[in-house]
Parts: structure tokens; C-alpha cells; sequence
């Protein structure tokens, strides 16, 4: 153990009280700052895995073209100006064409892993009990289980029922509830002068309210001849294996494919940007208890110094430099900082277990029943890194007034 | 006491010219050291006397390098150090200066073992196990030997000024600086550690400097250097 260090940790002893009020403050500061990130951290994801899951990663709709207007400004203005006018100048052709040759381009780039050729369109729909509006989904199953979490999502029946049965659909929980619809019944569907009837084989819950209560599946045949659109598609959802690229290459895929792709991302900026806000506005708010732990730190050490000097005067005089008082004092701070991480961290884990059990009902932009933590060792490091800024900052002041101390002014009697 | 000539002189160890030092602010500020001069060799112990007031410590304190004179200059075995910048001075104190203070100033959260180590530690010359047989020997040899386990402040104001003796002399000083290190101490007491001190630094070969308002002890020392208002008398 080096000598400086053997001081400081007799030292610590002095100020025993002011130390663990330090000390209480950086555990707080850390295990509160760990907590509030778990559970910020892990609603955001779990709201992610809900979006994705559910809408996709990427969604390829529109083809876009470029107006004559566009191509005169092109060629006509320097780089500058090129990008508004691209976008005052783009003409959407609702929805695709030829679904087939879009998919062939799209599985040539490296990151995606599925694609889905989705025909949606707006019904009515009827049971015995009373009518709803819905949208139909019409999908190939097996295609739409590649880009979404569909098959996790199912409440209740089967989906081999639905794979086997040709009348056979999906229905949204929120929409069944209101038909009052239950797995094995049957309903009609109307859209245009068309009228046609279903089976409900399974019944499904994204957690997402406003898709739960007007959504249902059909197979894409199906939804063709209900929607009298026997070619072409309404979208193609696609999955990624990297799921943060999602824009990158929904922006490539847009340049090459000249149709419009969103990310999830884009899509959902809103409530991510919610999200972050939230994420940072509590760890202000937390990181108000390591500023504490900081001033603490500041007080107790000013306090020790004080309380030192003759000490110091007298380890100057053997020929101890400024820089090892210096190190003494941080070394105290930073033992208390070691222990109060260390304890932080305990606390933090173990109230962000406790929260996890806690029962909390949500509805709407996602379905849970209990508070959901996401367990990231980031958190802890980021709880630690800012009460070590905070803590050793604060204890750089009376840590280097006593390195200034003179030890003859001290002996003589005149320090203050 | 033995008369000065009887010894074999070598160079002085610790030497000081004409040495000024001003303390205070403003209107309160008082010229102190008025132009001191004086050597110190090995084996020889110079007690100084005067009345309180007169410089005494002030002196003190710029030969043990803890306070920078305005004006003179102080050579350590031939160095000048007194121009020399705060690193340099304080590993000459670390190497060259032992210091008793008129008050103990043991550190009290440490062993009277760890008192002693303590110089040791900074200078880093013995190894831990020689560093602790040293200590050992030490305590010892100031009667401590029983008590080297104590902390600072489970001793008696005596024992802590001999355990403060024994730390000044760690590090083999060639110059040891003492300031009235009897001064608070009873007749007994006092005589003993006075015996100790220049006991000690004979055996060893140090020069010791030791600031005394007891003019039976400053008639056992080999010189007296009696001081008034910052000059010495001779
Ligand atoms: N900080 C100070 N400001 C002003 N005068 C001081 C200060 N410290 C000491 N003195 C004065 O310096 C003189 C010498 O003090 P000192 O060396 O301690 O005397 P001694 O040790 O001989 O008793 C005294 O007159 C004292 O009043
Ligand atoms: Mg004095």
C-alpha cells in the first residue's frame, strides 16, 4: 500500500460522521441515477419491440417520381439548392405495382432479413352483434411471421387454423371485444358492393390500442378479391438483422428503389423523442443527489483539512511534497467515492429487481402489467463516471489548499 | 562542556549568511532576523538562547528549510538551498533535516512505530522489514521500547516528545533542529530528553541546533549562541 494512501485511510477516520453523510449521498446518487435508467431504458425498448414488431422495421410504400420541375432545377442550380427543390418537386403514385420485383431488389440489400407484401384497405365489419369499421391486412402468413412478432402475438386460438383455413382470419383483441367476436365464430366483410363472410381462427394483442381495435388479417388472396385489387400491394413490410440501421438503409432503399421507405424511427420520432426526453430529464433530476454527494465531499474535506494542518505541516517538514498532500486528500475521496460506487450499484440492482416486480397497468401506446427494467451494464458505468466527475472535482479545491499550506506559516501559528 | 577546538573540525554542515526575515503585514510587520550569520558542524550541539520574542524560531525554521529568508543565504553540506524552489527544499528536508517542535506534533491516528516509519516511508532508502527494526531500534533506544503499539494519543506528553526525537532521527539527518523541545515538559522529563537528544546526535555525528530557555541545559552544550532582537550577541 503506498504511503499517501496508508495516510489518507487514517485520515478518513477522523471525519468518520461527515464521511458517511459523503458516502450515503454517492450511494444515493448512483443506485437512484442506475434505477431511473433501468426503467426509462427499458419501457423505451420494450416500446421499440412492440413498434418493430408490429409495424416493422422499415416499410416501403409510395413510388415516388421526380417531376420535370425537379430535373430542371437539377441541372439548372448549383448542389445548394438541389435538396429543397427535390422535394417540392416529388410526385407520389400510391402504393406498388409490381411487388414481386420490389422484393427481388430489396433481399439484395445485406441487412434485411424478411420482407412482407402487405394489401391493406378499409371494410366494414359485422357480426351478429353490431358493425365496426376495420382495416383488412391481407398477408402471406409465413412471409409476415419473418418481419413481425405476429406469431408471439396471438392471444388466443391458432395460427395453423388460420394458415389451414382459406375464410380464416386474424382479428385484433380491441375489435373482437366490441363484435363481441370469439375464436370459432363467424362474420361478414364489406367493402364496395362486395359482402363476404369469415371465421375468427385466432385473435391477437399487439399491446398498440389504436392497431388492436381496427385491425384483422386475411390471406392476400383473400383481401384481393374482397378489395377487387388483383395486382399490386399496399406496402412491404421488411425486417433488419441490425435493427439501428434501419434508417440508413431505409434512406438507401428510397435513393435505388425510388419508392418511399421509412424506418421505424422516423415512423415513431415522436414518442422516441418522448422517450429520450424522459430518459435525460430523471437523470437531471438524479444526478441533483451526486452534486450533493459532491458539496458533501467539498465540506468534509475542507473540514479535514482544517482540522489537519498541523499534521500536514509536520509530514511537509519530513519532506512530503504538495502532490503527496494532494494525494492524500483525493485518496480519501476517492476511497469513499470507491465505496459508495460499489454500494450505489448494490442498490441500485436491487431496487430495480424490486420495481421489476411492481405491478403497474399500461394501455395504449404499448400493453404491460408490471414495470419493465432493462438491465444494462452502461448504467452503471455512467452512474459511476458522473459521480466521479462530480466528487473528484469537488474535492480538487481543499485537496490543493492544503498542498498550498506553508509549513512554517502553519508552525509559526498564522495559518488560518 | 567540551570546548570546540577539542574536536575535529570539518566543513559546517549547516551554514547561514547574514539572514533577514520580516514577518506580519502592513504596519504590523516586524523585522524579525536582522542579519544572521553562523555554521554548525557535525558532532556538536549549539543551544540558543533569549528572550521570548527574539527570533529564535524564526531562525529555526529558515535553517530547517520551511520558510524562505528575505534576504541571506543557507548552504546544506555545501549546497545553497535557500533560493532553491519548494521540491528542492523538501527533499532536503526528507534527506539532511531532522526536526523536533516545541509541542509533540505526533500525528495521533498513528502508532508511535508509525511515527517513526513515517520519514522512512517518504525517503524510501530500507526496505518495510528494515524500516520497522529500525523504528524498533529507535523506540528503544529512547525508552519506547514497551510502548511502540501506542497511538500518539495513549502517551504521555514526554513519550511523545521522545517518539518525536526518534522520528527526527529516522532518516540519519546530518543536521537535527530542535525548538525548546523541553519547553512544556517537567524537570525530569525534560533533563531526560535533553540527554537523549544530544546523546544521540554525538553517538551519530549530527549537528544539532536546540533552542533552550534553561540555561542549565544550554551550559552542557558545546556552544551557546545567546540571541537578542534577531542577532546573535557574539
Ligand atoms: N505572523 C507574524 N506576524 C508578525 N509578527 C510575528 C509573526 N510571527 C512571529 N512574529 C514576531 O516575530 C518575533 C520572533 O518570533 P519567534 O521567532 O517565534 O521568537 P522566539 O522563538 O524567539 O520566541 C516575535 O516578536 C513575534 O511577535
Ligand atoms: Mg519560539
Amino acid at each position: 500500500m503506498s504511503t499517501n494512501l496508508r495516510i489518507a485511510l487514517r485520515f478518513l477516520t477522523a471525519r468518520r460522521k461527515a464521511m458517511v453523510m459523503s458516502l450515503a449521498c454517492i450511494t444515493l446518487g448512483v443506485g437512484l441515477f442506475v434505477v431511473t435508467q433501468a426503467t426509462t431504458t427499458g419501457f423505451e425498448r420494450f416500446f421499440i419491440k412492440t413498434i418493430v414488431g408490429t409495424n416493422g422495421a422499415i416499410r416501403i410504400e409510395d413510388r415516388i417520381q421526380e417531376t420535370l420541375r425537379t430535373m430542371e432545377a437539377e441541372r439548372g442550380s448549383d448542389a445548394s439548392g438541389f435538396v429543397v427543390e427535390v422535394k417540392e418537386g416529388r410526385k407520389y403514385i400510391q402504393g406498388i405495382q409490381d411487388p414481386a420485383l420490389l422484393i427481388a431488389a430489396v433481399q439484395r440489400f445485406a441487412n434485411v432479413s424478411g420482407t412482407s407484401e402487405v394489401l391493406y384497405g378499409s371494410v366494414e365489419m359485422r357480426s351478429s352483434f353490431k358493425n365496426e369499421a376495420a382495416r383488412v391486412y391481407g398477408i402471406h402468413l409465413d412471409d409476415h411471421l419473418q418481419v413481425s412478432d405476429l406469431g408471439r402475438q396471438i392471444v388466443r386460438g391458432d395460427l395453423a387454423d388460420f394458415r389451414l383455413t382459406p375464410a380464416g382470419t386474424l382479428v385484433g383483441i380491441k375489435l373482437a371485444e366490441r363484435l363481441q367476436l370469439e375464436v370459432g365464430d363467424s362474420f361478414q366483410l364489406q367493402a364496395g358492393g362486395e359482402v363476404r363472410r369469415y371465421r375468427v381462427s385466432a385473435i391477437f394483442e399487439t399491446g398498440v390500442g389504436d392497431i388492436d381495435k381496427d385491425r384483422l388479417f386475411l390471406h392476400l388472396g383473400e383481401a384481393r378479391s374482397l378489395l377487387r385489387r388483383p395486382t399490386g400491394a399496399s406496402f412491404i413490410q421488411v425486417n433488419v438483422v441490425d435493427r439501428d440501421r434501419a434508417t440508413q438503409d431505409a434512406a438507401h432503399m428510397e435513393a435505388v428503389l425510388g419508392h418511399s421507405a421509412s424506418s421505424w424511427q422516423e415512423r415513431e420520432r415522436t414518442w422516441l423523442d418522448v422517450f429520450r426526453a424522459l430518459r435525460l430529464s430523471t437523470s437531471i433530476t438524479v444526478s441533483v443527489f451526486t452534486l450533493i454527494a459532491g458539496i458533501a465531499m467539498y465540506n468534509t474535506l475542507a473540514l479535514v483539512v482544517m482540522e489537519k494542518t498541523k499534521d500536514i505541516a509536520i509530514l511537509r517538514s519530513m519532506g512530503y511534497t504538495r502532490r503527496d498532500v494532494t494525494r492524500i486528500f483525493l485518496w480519501q475521496a476517492a476511497m469513499v467515492l470507491a465505496a459508495g460506487a460499489v454500494l450505489g450499484c448494490g442498490l441500485g440492482a436491487g431496487v430495480t429487481y424490486g420495481v421489476s416486480l411492481m405491478r403497474i397497468r399500461i394501455r395504449g401506446i404499448f400493453t404491460a402489467d408490471h414495470f419493465i427494467v432493462a438491465w444494462s451494464v452502461w448504467h452503471y458505468l455512467a452512474a459511476v463516471a458522473i459521480s466521479v466527475v462530480m466528487v473528484m472535482a469537488a474535492s480538487l479545491l481543499p485537496a490543493r489548499r492544503a498542498a498550498r499550506l506553508e509549513p512554517g506559516d502553519i508552525i509559526r501559528g498564522t495559518a488560518q | 562542556m567540551s570546548p570546540a577546538g577539542a574536536r575535529p573540525l570539518g566543513d559546517p554542515v549547516l551554514r547561514c549568511e547574514d539572514l533577514h526575515r520580516s514577518l506580519g503585514q502592513g504596519e504590523g510587520r516586524v523585522h524579525v532576523l536582522r542579519g544572521v550569520s553562523f555554521a554548525a558542524r557535525r558532532g556538536e550541539v549549539y543551544a540558543m538562547v533569549g528572550p521570548s520574542g527574539c527570533g529564535k524560531s524564526t531562525l529555526l525554521y529558515l535553517l530547517g528549510l520551511l520558510d524562505v529568508p528575505d534576504r541571506g543565504e543557507i548552504w546544506i553540506d555545501g549546497q545553497r538551498m535557500s533560493r532553491d524552489d519548494d521540491a528542492a527544499r523538501t527533499a532536503a528536508r526528507c534527506r539532511h533535516l531532522g526536526f523536533v517542535f516545541q509541542f509533540h506534533f505526533l500525528l495521533l491516528e498513528f502508532t508511535a512505530l508509525e511515527n517513526v516509519m513515517l520519514p522512512m516511508r517518504k525517503l524510501g532508502r530500507w526496505g518495510p522489514s528494515e524500516m520497522q527494526d529500525r523504528a524498533h531500534a529507535l523506540l528503544a533506544s529512547v525508552g519506547l521500547a514497551s510502548k511502540t503499539h501506542r497511538l500518539g494519543n495513549q502517551l504521555s506528553g514526554g513519550e511523545q516528545q521522545r517518539v518525536a526525537i526518534a522520528r527526527a532521527l529516522a532518516n540519519e539527518p546530518s543536521i537535527l533542529l530542535a525548538d525548546e523541545p523541553t519547553g512544556n515538559l517537567d524537570v525530569r522529563n525534560s533533563a531526560m530528553v535533553f540527554e537523549l537528544l544530544t546523546g544521540l546526535a554525538r553517538k551519530n555525528g549530527q549537528a544539532i541546533v536546540v533552542v533552550t530557555h534553561n540555561p542549565e541545559l544550554a551550559a552542557r552544550c558545546d556552544h551557546t549562541l545567546p540571541m537578542r532582537d534577531g542577532l546573535f550577541l557574539t
